[in-house]
């Protein structure tokens, strides 16, 4: 069989992986607040305070919510449990549109109304041809 | 039992395969492109944009399927001591290196159109920062140490270290929110995208993994032309 060195050198490494696993586990764990990308509107509402800190919001864009202003455009942001109403002056990307996911970069007013200073689309995982869409939407 | 590592027999293939896979990678590569580039349809919602999709996402998963080689080839190697594994798993790392690069520079290309911005900190982002980083190490650590012995030691170290962030990178985009979209494509369960885009980024993908297998077999001649010139015969 193997020699006592390579059982050895086996059992290092195995242990040095175990051991890392273990610790970027528990780090990455108690930062989870701060890997996300974004809070859900859901996740707003159970915020304990309303911090100055400029935060993000996603989820989807709520069917007919988009209002454009003069100087301004408003929407809602949904997932489809809570809901946050954004306003926003300024372009925002060609994807942005109702019905589809969005990130919105700015401060909470309150937990219902957001001030955006700027908007992020976010496309999602399907990949297919117009044609194949529009038959889609006929079914 | 390492008879099959013999240098000598070893190089005869590695002097006259990238001939080979070189035309093979040319035949594939334009008609993955052709597929990709002309004959592949606009997507629904990012029209042509999509076809950058074609370049970042084979890069992303032969970049992952390198590093991934290159630790377990280091793991291997360091606990039966076969140095051969650690000339394969530095040959392979220049490849796996650009691709990262590639795939984080189409990303941003694509993000721009897309999202809105070139870049964001978002974890499947940040996770494949780190990847490029670790294979930036490791490559110093490669050329630092003259001594086969010790590079090899420490770049082992570097795998280990680095091999943590693959499966982060992996599922970043189902554990947290991340701007980045979850994966399209899927083994065990039905793929988000239509046949129509996903063959020609099957093709692209072998024609990736065929320029990575060129410039391995390039490097890793290199390396046996070095042991030959020391005067070993063997490893």
């Amino acid at each position: 069989m193997y020699g006592r060195k390579v059982k050895l050198r086996f059992f290092f490494v195995l242990l040095i992986l175990i051991t890392l696993i273990l610790s970027i586990y528990l780090i990455l764990k108690s930062l989870e607040d701060n890997v996300v990308y974004f809070q859900s509107p859901s996740e707003i509402k159970v915020l304990a305070e309303i911090g100055k800190k400029k935060i993000r919001v996603g989820g989807m864009v709520k069917n007919n919510s988009i209002l454009i202003e003069a100087k301004s455009i408003k929407f809602v942001i949904t997932d489809f449990k809570n809901e946050i109403n954004v306003t926003y002056s300024g372009a925002v990307p060609n994807l942005f549109t109702e019905g589809k996911g969005v990130v919105a970069e700015g401060f909470l007013k309150d937990k219902n109304f957001f001030l955006a200073t700027k908007i992020l689309a976010k496309h999602d995982e399907n990949y297919m041809p117009p044609e194949v869409k529009a038959a889609l939407e006929e079914k | 039992m390492f008879k099959f590592f013999e240098p000598n027999k070893i190089f005869l293939i590695t002097s006259r395969a990238p001939k080979y896979v070189l035309i093979l990678f040319i035949i594939i590569l334009s008609i993955g492109l052709t597929e990709a580039l002309i004959l592949s349809p606009e997507d629904y919602k990012q029209s042509h944009s999509v076809r950058i999709m074609y370049v970042h996402v084979p890069a992303a998963w032969i970049t992952l399927g390198i590093f991934s080689s290159i630790t377990f080839l280091s793991i291997v190697g360091y606990i039966f001591k076969i140095k051969n594994f650690f000339l394969i798993s530095k040959s392979l790392a220049p490849s796996g290196f650009v691709f990262s690069i590639t795939a984080l520079v189409t990303g941003s290309i694509w993000g721009k159109p897309t999202w809105g911005t070139w870049w964001a900190w978002d974890a499947r982002i940040t996770s494949m920062l780190i990847l490029v980083l670790f294979y930036l190490i490791y490559l110093i650590v490669c050329r630092i140490y003259e001594n086969d012995d010790k590079a090899f030691k420490i770049s082992t170290i570097v795998t280990i270290l680095g091999i943590i962030n693959i499966p982060i990178i992996k599922y970043s985009v189902e554990w947290w929110n991340t701007l980045h979209q979850p994966a399209s494509v899927n083994i065990f369960s039905n793929s988000s995208i239509h046949n129509s885009m996903l063959i020609p980024l099957l093709i692209m993908t072998a024609a990736f993994a065929l320029f990575s297998a060129l410039i391995f077999l390039m490097k890793y001649n290199t390396e046996l032309i070095k042991i030959k010139n020391k005067g070993l015969d063997r490893l």
